[in-house]
């Protein structure tokens, strides 16, 4: 029972760190990114690659699992997606889901379609008793991870010069950008950090979910519902609802199999169904 | 007047001499793979084996010059019928083959019916496939093939209780049905779990296998996924806890046993084909193959390679007709393959061969599925089933 919450929470904070830059770009910007799933592959393809082909260990590839889709996100932002904030969403979807086939036939290309494997190192694999419940190890390392994450980007954008003027320039652009605020360049760096944070969550979770070149695909459903359900105006909303979906998954596929696939859809519909526009937004 | 006659009756002699010699030229087989996309390792592999076998057993047969034209359907089915159809009406070829998955095979049956050509499956695995049609012929396996050897082996290796997990879909629900049957006639009590084809976590599926405390957890996924699913195994510590993982041969597949790393090692699955095979046979092959394409063949491939020598057998029987002819030709043919002794029964075109059990071991550096057991001449269990 311990052990498939703990599971539940485990998978819900990868969730959580896959979907939040999308919560920020669809949420603070007002953009569709459906292209959001190829910055969480090209994290976990830095990862694999460093360590199988260069022989980095695995710590040492996370830095660049979140910097490389972050520099990329940059790019990105500035040659292709600026163009597109102005545009109805139907363009912003369109064209970001062509992106998405372009990675996906890209990296088949590029690296073949088969799965990439990740070795942790020894002292992440395996489980360990925690209060007599059996927890693996790589799982909790998930967790802290995350956990910290949260904390920051938390601390971050309420506490900080950069949360505060980012704050003020989703509220209001133009008046943020009569007092002065560069919101052009504002956006540019949330739209790399959460690009960054989708690349890490991509390869934290090749473990777990497996990386082959349809990920951005299998996995922009499940980024879709975490940010629906949790709403997109704050970084608790996106988390809370991680949680709980994570978990959901995880019991409901545990105490009904037969079911186990669709639970994740019920909750989303019951949740949607009571609070339309999410767990946590305020009502507009 | 009469030149006008003479030059008639020429052009006739001309065009009936050239006629022959025409049909003599080219026998073209329509190769129709998935070389893009997920399942591309399938294509691969059966690309490299039917080079190898041209190349190491020439390419005529029956009299002509055999032309393989391979064709991508990137693992859609619409795609592999219009590929077929194409094929067929345009490039007149006299058989058509690969088939990397069920559908695809499904899609393009009722196009060999309707034009008699036969269609060579070198892949698809389900039951079903050759009865679509009769000019279907296979090279590679049933599922249910494979699957009730290891039902038989873990019954008389002592285990009791099995926890079976499967991909819910066509053959994972094959190897389910014939894997409880065998087992629970033999005396043991089994619990079945399907999981979704497309399911990013196996924790669950796992904890709940390991909570019901089997002897073993009997697991089918396509090959990619078992990787996963048998590192969230060891990560769960099931191994640990007495619990025995068995398998058919897709989930340690030989294109990919060696990234699993150790894992891997200790599962013992059932499969008609190891590239760790003891046989002279197998030995150059596997050593061929690794030369020619850079990786190890693995049951895709000597599907590939079978498949050729079916044709190849059936062409030098009929001096290279297609059609009915080459289907009844390549009927009841047996050969020594890399796998061992392969017939192609003569009633439901399906394959007839040895089925072994292997057990994963580390041998030189590198991990291969090492066999210890078999039974041979198994036919496909489901069609017998059938059989009045």
């Amino acid at each position: 029972m311990l052990t498939i919450l703990f599971d539940g929470i485990a998978y819900g904070m990868l969730l959580f760190v896959l979907a939040c830059g999308l919560s920020v770009t669809l949420g603070l910007m007002n953009f569709v990114n459906l292209a959001h799933g190829a910055f969480a592959m090209a994290g976990g393809y830095a990862t694999a690659l460093l360590m199988n082909r260069a022989g980095l260990p695995f710590l040492l590839t996370l830095p660049f699992a979140f910097g490389l889709p972050a520099l990329a996100g940059l790019v990105l932002e500035r040659i292709l997606y600026r163009p597109l904030y102005g545009r109805p969403h139907l363009d912003q979807v369109l064209f970001s889901i062509g992106l998405v086939f372009m990675a996906v036939s890209g990296t088949d290309w590029a690296l073949g379609s088969g799965q990439q494997f990740i070795r942790l190192p020894a002292w992440l694999q395996g489980r360990a008793e925690v209060l007599g419940v059996p927890v693996g190890l790589y799982r909790s390392f998930i967790i802290v991870v995350c956990g910290v994450l949260v904390v920051a980007l938390q601390l971050v954008l309420s506490r900080t010069r950069f949360g505060s003027r980012l704050r003020a320039s989703v509220d209001d652009p133009r008046v943020a950008r009569g007092l002065g605020i560069d919101v052009g360049r504002i956006f540019a760096l949330t739209f790399a950090v959460g690009s960054g944070l989708a690349g890490l969550g991509g390869a934290l979770g090749a473990e777990i979910l497996g990386l082959d070149p349809t990920f951005p695909l299998k996995i922009m459903i499940y980024v879709l519902i975490v940010v629906t359900v949790g709403g997109t105006s704050s970084i608790a909303g996106p988390f809370l609802a991680a949680l709980l979906l994570g978990v959901a998954d995880v019991a409901g596929k545990y105490y009904v199999p037969s079911l186990g696939a669709f639970v994740i859809y019920a909750v989303m519909i019951a949740i949607l169904v009571l609070r339309p526009q999410g767990l946590f937004a305020r009502a507009r | 007047m009469d030149r006008r006659l003479v030059l008639a009756a020429a052009l006739g002699l001309a065009a009936a001499a050239a006629l022959p010699a025409r049909a003599q030229e080219v026998a073209k087989i329509g190769l129709i793979l998935p070389m893009t996309g997920p399942f591309a390792s399938t294509g691969k592999q059966i690309e490299a084996a039917v080079k190898l076998f041209q190349a190491r057993n020439g390419d005529t047969a029956g009299g002509r010059k055999v032309q393989v034209i391979l064709k991508d359907d990137g693992g859609t089915a619409d795609v592999t019928k219009r590929l077929a159809q194409e094929l067929i009406v345009n490039d007149k070829v006299v058989a058509i083959a690969g088939f990397g998955l069920t559908p695809l095979a499904l899609a393009a049956a009722p196009l060999a019916t309707q034009a008699k050509v036969p269609a060579i499956v070198m892949a698809a695995a389900t039951s079903t496939v050759t009865e679509a049609s009769p000019f279907v012929v296979r090279t590679s396996f049933t599922l249910a093939q494979v699957t009730v050897p290891m039902a038989e082996w873990a019954a008389r290796d002592g285990i009791r209780k099995v926890v079976t997990l499967v991909s819910d879909y066509g053959p994972g629900i094959d190897a389910e049905k014939a894997f409880t049957e065998v087992f629970t006639k033999a005396g043991g009590t089994v619990e079945n779990l399907r999981v979704p084809l497309r399911n990013p976590d196996f924790s669950p599926f796992l904890q709940r296998a390991a909570d019901a405390k089997p002897d073993a957890v009997f697991v089918f996924t396509p090959s990619g996924v078992g990787a996963q699913f048998m590192k969230q195994f060891v990560e769960r510590g099931l191994d640990k806890g007495g619990i025995r993982l068995i398998s058919t041969g897709d989930v340690v597949d030989d294109d990919i046993l060696n990234d699993m790393g150790d894992a891997a090692l200790g599962v013992v699955s059932t499969h008609h084909y190891s590239a760790a095979h003891d046989s002279a046979e197998n030995k150059a092959f596997v050593e061929a193959f690794r030369k020619a394409a850079g990786f190890r063949p693995n049951f895709m491939a000597v599907g590939g390679w079978d498949g050729m020598q079916a044709l190849y057998a059936g062409l030098d029987a009929t001096k290279g007709q297609g059609g009915q002819a080459l289907v009844d030709a390549i009927k009841g043919t047996t050969w020594t393959s890399p796998r061992g002794l392969l017939t192609i029964d003569g009633a439901t075109r399906d394959v007839v061969q040895s089925v072994y059990v292997r057990k994963v071991e580390r041998k030189d550096g590198e991990l291969w599925n090492v066999e210890f057991g078999s039974s041979p001449a198994v036919k496909d269990p489901v069609k017998a089933a059938k059989a009045p």
